[in-house]
């Protein structure tokens, strides 16, 4: 197997944490990882990106090839479509639906959403208002996580296993609120 | 063997500590910021008791490095590109001294300048320096490499420079690290002090000495295991790659490379391969990730039609190399992509919502508008952002230190106001000898040093001079007329823009110290007490 993926949103929205969900899991299952992050002034409420590719074969480039993603995750809606040229034509984005607006030209929700919608496989989830009814506001990117789980190729249980080695530190309620992100996330996908 | 996953950072510090390091010293810079960050961390690094401590700047950290070395210990000195033309005295110059314990200098270089001043090539210091270099592909490699070139380095007494680039520096990857770490050089005195003291009758001899080795050094290029030739029956067209180059060209060709590919990971470059390479291929495409480097080596002066790379267009000269860049150099076709989406808005950085530099840059605009034609001569630091709107606020941002030098440089001029604004962490770095010039001559400016108590812009990393700013003032020989401190926060704007108004209108050195903690670091401190 072999999953390019781009992991984007705005710089402290938990997007390298996703990236250590899917890198833990992948690596347990002996695949092999390339993770490129963005680090340094970038991440000062600009946009970020990684680039995540794992496969059951050696990995040459840290990055992926335009046209080569097999999904973006975006915790933003805009920041998904920074990087449509990356996107394979059969490629799925799977997007948090709230912008996040911190410029003073930031695009009507009603542009972004019509630019999305053009798109053949695209997934948007409010997770920022599930997170919040499930009482676990702090876990929001892991639902976006628990949607793109068919997209990764990576087994739901295998993810849910990295979340426990992953949060295993942080105390049971961080484990638990993130598990129970990765199941409606999986709820969503559907 | 253990299977770990580390940013080519992480397993630069891990080799080195694995390799019997007794000593990281450095300056946070991006993309080097993390291999410090790391040993400080790790848990044999502190059992050991290793030095990681961070410098004041390269050049101290390079300098500290060597006494660690004379005494024969393992020592690594770590900055981004820039930070070599800080340390260059003593880089350059360890390579006239040589080495007892072995020194590896890592440079990482940040071609696209994500978030550097300039793109330059650290492989040109390891030439200039006549010091071994190396350049690893692989996140694997550059833990491997670091016990390779720590012996090498005690093998040929030299110091090893090893040079990475952004992509190498952050990205992470599967990596199997020893479970046998190698121990830490015992101490002793085999340094020679004629080797050592570079007196010019010493330093001849000595420069003798390294010229003639630099033969040896290139024969060990030539059958470094780093360095590899591999061949192929195509012939119609050869391929150098070094560094992170040879991961897109094997990006490339899945299948395996048809042509016959020059590996390139180990420096001085080993002439007798690329021969080769020229005399048995048709065309050679150079695929190197900075400068034309090697591409200048292999053109030298001659007309080489047969020769392609950065300078005959096929490789772009600037920027960052990726997979499709040198699939287009290697004539390939592009895949199918989407279009750039034209809705998406850029999202430029920002300095964060509550940050002390922001009320800094509020007060000095609300007063410059009160004069005509003011300079302000900004420095390196998030506060570099007061370029951009809404503030407007700087003129200049050269390099480390330079805001108060320029400065005073054109307040000599004739200029009136000239304001420097300049971080704490800078005006420890590079910022001090300055202002004693400025002092010296009681220049005409006004300097602000934005003391937000952290190393801000790499992510909040100890100050060297926190708490002591007042003091090295004066130290300088500042008057405590002139030595303002304030709290920089919207409330205490009247406050703030009158002694800005002030220091202006005396006509001498003056400095301003707005002082109040980085914002991130204040959520982490938070978090932590939280914690606890």
């Amino acid at each position: 197997m072999k999953t390019d993926i781009i992991l984007c949103g705005v710089g402290g929205q938990g997007i390298l944490s996703i990236a250590t969900i899917i890198g833990e899991a992948a690596m347990n299952e002996n695949l092999y990882i390339k993770q490129a992050e963005v680090h340094g002034m970038s991440q000062r409420g600009g946009d970020v990106q990684s680039n995540l590719r794992i496969s059951s074969d050696p990995i040459a480039s840290d990055l992926i090839p335009r046209g080569g993603a097999d999904v973006i995750i975006s915790m933003e809606p805009m920041e998904a479509l920074r990087y449509l040229p990356w996107l394979s034509k059969t490629g799925w984005i799977i997007t948090s639906s709230t912008p996040f607006v911190n410029i003073p030209n930031y695009p009507d929700m009603e542009v972004i959403n019509a630019d999305l919608q053009r798109m053949p496989n695209v997934i948007t989830i409010d997770i920022e208002r599930l997170a919040k009814e499930n009482g676990i506001a702090r876990s929001a990117n892991v639902i976006l996580l628990g949607a793109a789980q068919k997209a990764l190729g990576i087994e739901y249980d295998k993810l849910e296993e990295a979340i426990r080695r992953v949060f295993g530190r942080k105390g049971d309620a961080v484990v638990e609120a993130n598990i129970k992100a990765l199941a409606l996330g999986k709820e969503a996908q559907k | 063997m253990k299977k770990r996953l580390l940013l080519g950072d992480e397993a630069i510090a891990l080799g080195a500590i694995h390799a019997g390091l007794s000593g990281v010293y450095a300056y946070p810079g991006t993309p080097s910021t993390e291999i410090t960050e790391f040993i400080q961390g790790n848990e044999l690094a502190k059992e050991r008791g290793l030095h990681s401590r961070w410098s004041t700047n390269e050049k101290t950290a390079m300098e500290e490095a060597l006494g660690m070395s004379f005494m024969g210990k393992r020592a690594l000195v770590c900055m981004k590109h820039v930070g070599m033309n800080v340390c260059a005295d003593p880089f350059v110059n360890s390579g006239m001294t040589g080495v007892n314990g072995g020194v590896v200098v890592l440079a990482a270089d940040d071609p696209s300048m994500h978030s550097s001043q300039d793109e330059q090539d650290s492989r040109f210091y390891g030439k200039f320096a006549m010091v071994p270099t190396f350049e690893p592909s692989s996140q694997q490699e550059a833990y491997d490499m670091m016990s390779v070139a720590f012996e090498y380095s005690e093998r040929v007494k030299l110091p090893v420079l090893l040079r990475v680039t952004t992509r190498m520096a952050h990205s992470r990857a599967v990596v199997e690290v020893s479970e046998e770490p190698r121990q830490e050089n015992a101490m002793n005195y085999d340094a020679v002090a004629a080797n050592w003291v570079l007196l010019p009758a010493n330093a001849r001899k000595r420069n003798d000495h390294v010229t003639a080795q630099q033969a040896e050094l290139e024969e060990d290029a030539c059958t470094s295991p780093y360095n590899i030739y591999s061949d192929a029956a195509d012939h119609s067209l050869g391929i150098i790659a070094s560094g992170i180059g040879y991961n897109y060209v094997c990006e490339c060709f899945p299948e395996g490379c048809p042509f016959p590919l020059l590996k390139i990971s180990q420096y001085p470059l080993p002439k007798k391969l690329v021969r080769r390479m020229l005399s048995e291929c048709e065309r050679v495409l150079i695929v190197e990730e900075g400068q034309p480097f090697i591409e200048d080596i292999v053109r030298g002066v001659a007309e080489m039609p047969n020769v392609m790379g950065k300078y005959t267009g096929e490789l772009p000269r600037t920027g960052e190399l990726n997979p499709d860049v040198v699939k287009k150099a290697l004539g390939m076709e592009i895949g199918e992509s989407f279009d750039p989406c034209a809705d998406v808005a850029p999202r430029p950085p920002a300095l964060c919502q509550g940050c002390g530099h922001r009320d800094v840059y509020a007060a000095l605009n609300e007063v410059l508008r009160e004069y005509d034609n003011p300079r302000v001569f900004g420095d390196i630091g998030c506060y570099t952002l007061g370029f951009l709107p809404p503030f407007r606020a700087i003129h200049s941002c050269v390099d480390m230190g330079a805001s108060i030098t320029m400065a005073k440089g054109a307040a000599d001029a004739g200029q009136w106001p000239a304001v420097a604004v300049i971080g704490d962490s800078t005006f420890t770095h590079s910022g001090m000898t300055g202002l004693l010039d400025a002092i010296n001559e009681n220049a005409d400016i006004t300097v602000i040093i934005s003391d937000n108590l952290t190393t801000g812009m790499t992510g909040g990393q100890d100050s060297a001079g926190t708490n002591k700013f007042e003091a090295i003032c004066r130290g300088l020989g500042l008057s405590d007329k002139h030595l303002k401190v304030v709290v920089p926060l919207p409330k205490n704007m009247p406050e703030i823009t009158q002694a800005i108004r002030d220091e202006i209108n005396y006509h001498g050195t003056s400095v301003i110290i707005p002082r109040r903690e980085c914002m991130q670091t204040l959520q982490r401190h938070l978090k932590q007490k939280k914690a606890k």
